[in-house]
């Protein structure tokens, strides 16, 4: 028995509690997991089915160690660190099992490579595939899953051709969603990912947050509004801003390809949100570059119509419109309303005019509605 | 909110009240789920049985509009059984002894006659939030659209003080704001009786430091609020400037408000598209839009994060801010020579004591939750710990009043009205996003299936809903979601114009329209007869 064992668990509390990572003496905090420790001491231990928001799994074996007085290697995504324990993360064996695995799990798969645009998480697999060196068709044969082509939906493409079974996406809906919109159906090679009665999204529980989408490794799941711009020329960019809907403020990614908007996707490390994105957020952001948006200034015209016209233009008659009211009815005759979508900096212009322009506090905006 | 966001998990019992979090705010209501998963417990206070309700283990149907008699027997519960918690009423509070003889005359059984909620029903709701250890009450536009919604949020706010459960982790008074910058809009001045950072316009210190700041002395009283404006429009009133808000739609009572815009001498509008008010101005300015414009937001737990500009304005747009600079150079205005978001942010910063620690980089990730008073101040995540705003939290007495409307034999049905998940207020924008179609392809009339029945509806036939103010005609849903005597629709779509038919009272204090409460007559339309052949 080990000295540590007779410690109380304040004792173990307070002292820093150890391991030894490829050789390496390092400390661990409480409920931390071999594969977090690792990670924070940058080890590129390669895994499939982790999701760091989600409870460990342990299903696709990749993110398997070596522990120093255990027979076979050990999923270091599910297990906890311990004090004292000998941990390699890399050796001959251990890549040769994970080259192995990736192998298997590509030969089941129609497509590797598929577009970024897919999702989030979609070049997993297509990242492990080039690292292993996977792609040998060692294991070509018989194919797993079955695409959901006749969903219709315009947001989450189902290609189950490619799920490997990571259930990433069930995780993510259960644990993160609180929808379980989406199950397990089967066992082993049969093993399918559908909703329930083997039905469409639309009619299932699920709300399109596309959280799914992405975690989803492998581009099984995919934001079909995102592909529609697949063969838009250019590189994917990613802009981080904050959602324009709700007071939750979400952080995300604003992807574009040259000034083309082609998808959203959450930021992980949003601090209001980690990761979670509604349907708003998620696909409700081409109005920006819709047609109808207005594109020039307007006014009125002597036929009652409004016209195109130039800024100059504009912007005079909209002066001329407040100095005149000024000067024939008094300072207290204008008024101003802020919007609630906008900035602080309109917010805040707008009420200057009222208050630096005309001495006055007759400035509000939208919550009252 | 007067804790963040991240604390919706930690509750033991959460109250939430008026809040459709689940189609609302989809994203906070994941931590309500959680904390449910958790073992927390759930009380649900809403005259729908919305999502939200079915995950409560304790749901609480009022009546439309008669929040604060269900609060009144709540806090009389807690104050019979001593549920009160002695110290901290003692320590942090004022006005508790009055408070706690105000509430002996509002039983639960007065407030069941009232607000139709089982009496031991209220008890238990009372029991569970007093009892916890960490209680925390979330709401949003449900308890605030009333002509008695500052009544409302005052009586959540008695509940909380005598129960302890506020500036503390997991507990708290948690208003979820409906837009994404709302709460900017008010920080950033754009109030009638504040300026920047809510700082009161009636406060000779303030109106010193403005008169510096803008270079003129300004007014010593409150200016009007946005809905006695639009009552004066073309009298007291004769110029107006609005910036992305499609007025006519969102605000309640749209005739009324067409008709004022029409009244007035001159109308500027603002906005990324054409909308409905903005056929009603004088001059139209195109705004650059979301992801187009650099700038600041604060959302509901007061986190204020950067906006920044990923794709070139479409056309001519130029950002707001660049456009009201304009518009006061030409009227000679001073202080409008900004040559960036960032200036004009980094003022706001130095004008208002709840942004003074924060500056344009500062921002830049997100990290701060205001107030946040200096610079190397981390920021206030937790609002009154230790001691409110003003010193010691402020029991109120309040009574109960009925909406501005009641049921009556022409117009026998309530109608409550709110907003989906998949749609956003008049629709400007999801309306215009490619697949939200497929999803919510016109509104329904929400009523339960036995009314179905009873009024001759057909479920998925039109049906003519009236009120005082005027009728649109709409299809029928039957669900069991409403409440028998209860209507629900949404407020989302300009085809049926639902606000033709709301806003019969303002909240006298705040002016927030009762939007949420209207009665209404509900009539089936014959089917239209289809002549193809
Ligand atoms: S879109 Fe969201 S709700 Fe729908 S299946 Fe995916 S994770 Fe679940
Ligand atoms: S993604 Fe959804 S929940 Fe998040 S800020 Fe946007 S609208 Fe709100
Ligand atoms: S990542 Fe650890 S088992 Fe899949």
């Amino acid at each position: 028995m080990t000295t540590h064992d007779h410690r109380t668990a304040e004792d173990a509390e307070a002292l820093t509690a150890r391991l030894t990572l490829d050789g390496v003496e390092v400390p661990f905090a409480p409920g931390e997991t071999l594969l977090e420790v690792s990670r924070r001491h940058r080890k590129d231990v390669p895994t499939l089915c982790y999701d760091p928001r989600l409870d460990p799994f342990g299903g696709c074996r990749l993110c398997v160690v070596e522990l120093e007085g255990s027979r076979n290697p050990v999923a270091s995504c599910a297990r906890a660190a311990e004090d004292g324990m000998v941990v390699r993360t890399t050796s001959e064996t251990l890549e040769g099992y994970r080259k192995t695995l990736v192998e298997m799990v590509c030969s089941e798969n129609r497509q590797v490579d598929v577009d970024p645009l897919s999702g989030y998480a979609s070049q997993e697999l297509r990242e492990l595939a080039d690292r292993y060196e996977a792609r040998t068709g060692r294991f070509e044969g018989k194919r797993s899953g079955r695409s959901k082509q006749d969903d219709d939906n315009p947001f989450i493409l189902r290609d189950y051709d490619q799920c490997i079974s990571c259930y990433r996406c069930v995780r993510v809906c259960a644990e993160q969603e609180g929808d379980y919109a989406i199950s397990v159906k089967g066992r082993g090679f049969d093993t399918q990912i559908t909703v329930e009665f083997d039905g469409l999204l639309k009619d299932s529980a699920c709300t399109f947050c596309g959280q799914c989408v992405q975690t989803c490794p492998t581009g099984a799941l995919a934001d079909r509004k995102a592909l529609r711009h697949v063969d838009t020329p250019g590189e994917i960019e990613k802009t981080r801003t904050i959602c324009t809907y709700c007071g939750v403020g979400c952080s995300v990614d604003v992807l574009t390809k040259g000034d083309t908007m082609v998808g959203v996707q959450p930021a992980m490390d949003g601090p209001a949100n980690v990761g979670a994105l509604c349907i708003k957020g998620q696909f409700a952001y081409d109005f920006v570059q819709h047609e109808e948006r207005l594109k020039t200034p307007l006014v009125r015209g002597d036929d009652g119509e409004l016209h195109p016209t130039t800024w100059e233009v504009a912007l005079d008659k909209a002066a001329e419109g407040f100095v005149k009211a000024r000067d024939e009815h008094g300072r207290h005759s204008i008024y101003a309303i802020a919007s609630g979508r906008a900035p602080h900096e309109a917010a805040y212009t707008t009420q200057k005019f009222i208050r630096a322009g005309f001495w006055s506090n007759h400035v509000d905006n939208c919550s009252r509605a | 909110m007067s804790n963040p966001l991240v604390d919706m998990s930690k509750p033991d019992t959460i109250f939430c009240i008026g809040t459709n979090m689940t189609e609302c705010h989809p994203v906070a209501a994941t931590g309500i789920k959680k904390a449910v998963a958790r073992g927390a417990k759930l009380i649900v206070a809403d005259p729908r049985r919305i999502h939200l309700a079915e995950m409560a283990e304790l749901y609480l149907p009022l009546r439309v509009g008669t929040d604060v008699a269900l609060l009144l027997g709540m806090a009389h519960v807690i104050a019979r059984d001593g549920l009160v918690d002695e110290a901290f009423v003692a320590e942090r509070t004022r006005d508790a002894e009055e408070f706690l003889e105000h509430v002996e005359a509002f039983t639960p059984e007065w407030a069941e006659g009232i607000c139709g909620v089982p009496a031991a029903d209220i008890e238990t709701a009372a029991r569970w939030y007093a009892e916890a250890d960490k209680g925390a009450i979330y709401y949003t536009l449900g308890i605030t659209e009333h002509i008695c919604g500052v009544d409302n949020v005052q009586s959540l706010c008695n509940l909380a003080l005598m129960t302890g459960n506020i500036g503390r982790e997991g507990t708290g008074i948690n208003p979820m704001r409906g837009q994404n910058n709302i709460q900017g809009a008010g920080d950033a001045g754009a109030l009638p009786n504040n300026y920047t950072g809510f700082q009161p316009v009636t406060d000779p210190e303030n109106q010193a430091k403005f008169a510096k700041a803008y270079g003129h002395a300004v007014d010593l009283e409150k200016g009007m609020t946005k809905v006695t404006a639009l009552e004066l429009c073309g009298d007291a009133i004769r110029a107006m400037l609005i910036d992305g808000e499609n007025t006519v739609v969102t605000d309640p009572d749209r005739k009324h408000c067409e008709h004022a815009l029409r009244s007035l001498d001159h109308l500027v509008v603002i906005d990324i598209f054409l909308t409905e008010t903005g056929k009603l101005a004088d001059v139209v300015l195109p705004a650059t839009a979301w992801a187009e414009t650099d700038g600041v937001c604060t959302n509901t737990e007061r986190r204020v994060q950067r906006l920044r500009a990923a794709v070139p304005p479409q056309g001519e747009a130029r950002p707001d801010w660049w456009i009201v600079s304009e518009i006061a150079k030409r009227c000679g205005i001073p202080g409008f020579d900004y040559t960036s978001a960032q200036e004009v942010f980094d003022e706001l910063c130095s004008l208002s004591a709840t942004y003074n620690g924060l500056d344009w980089e500062t921002i830049d990730r997100g990290e701060y939750q205001w107030p946040v008073p200096f610079k190397g101040h981390p920021g206030t995540p937790i609002l009154h710990q230790g001691e409110f705003v003003n010193g010691r939290g402020l029991f109120k007495r309040i009574e109960y009043r009925d909406p501005a409307e009641t049921v009556s034999e022409e117009y026998p049905v309530w109608l409550t009205t709110g907003r989906r998940l998949q749609s956003y207020h008049s629709r400007t924008q999801t309306g215009r996003s490619s697949g939200i179609d497929y999803l919510l392809p016109a509104e329904t009339l929400e009523v339960h299936p036995d009314d179905v029945a009873a009024w001759g509806l057909v479920d998925g036939g039109r049906c003519r809903l009236s009120s005082p103010r005027g009728a649109v005609e709409i299809t029928v849903r039957a669900t069991r979601r409403s409440p028998r005597g209860t209507v629900f629709t949404s407020f989302s779509f300009d085809d049926t114009p639902v606000n033709f038919l709301t806003g019969s009272g303002y909240d006298p204090v705040t002016q927030t329209a009762e939007l949420k409460v209207c009665p209404v007559r509900v009539e089936p339309l014959p089917e239209r007869v289809s002549t193809s052949g």
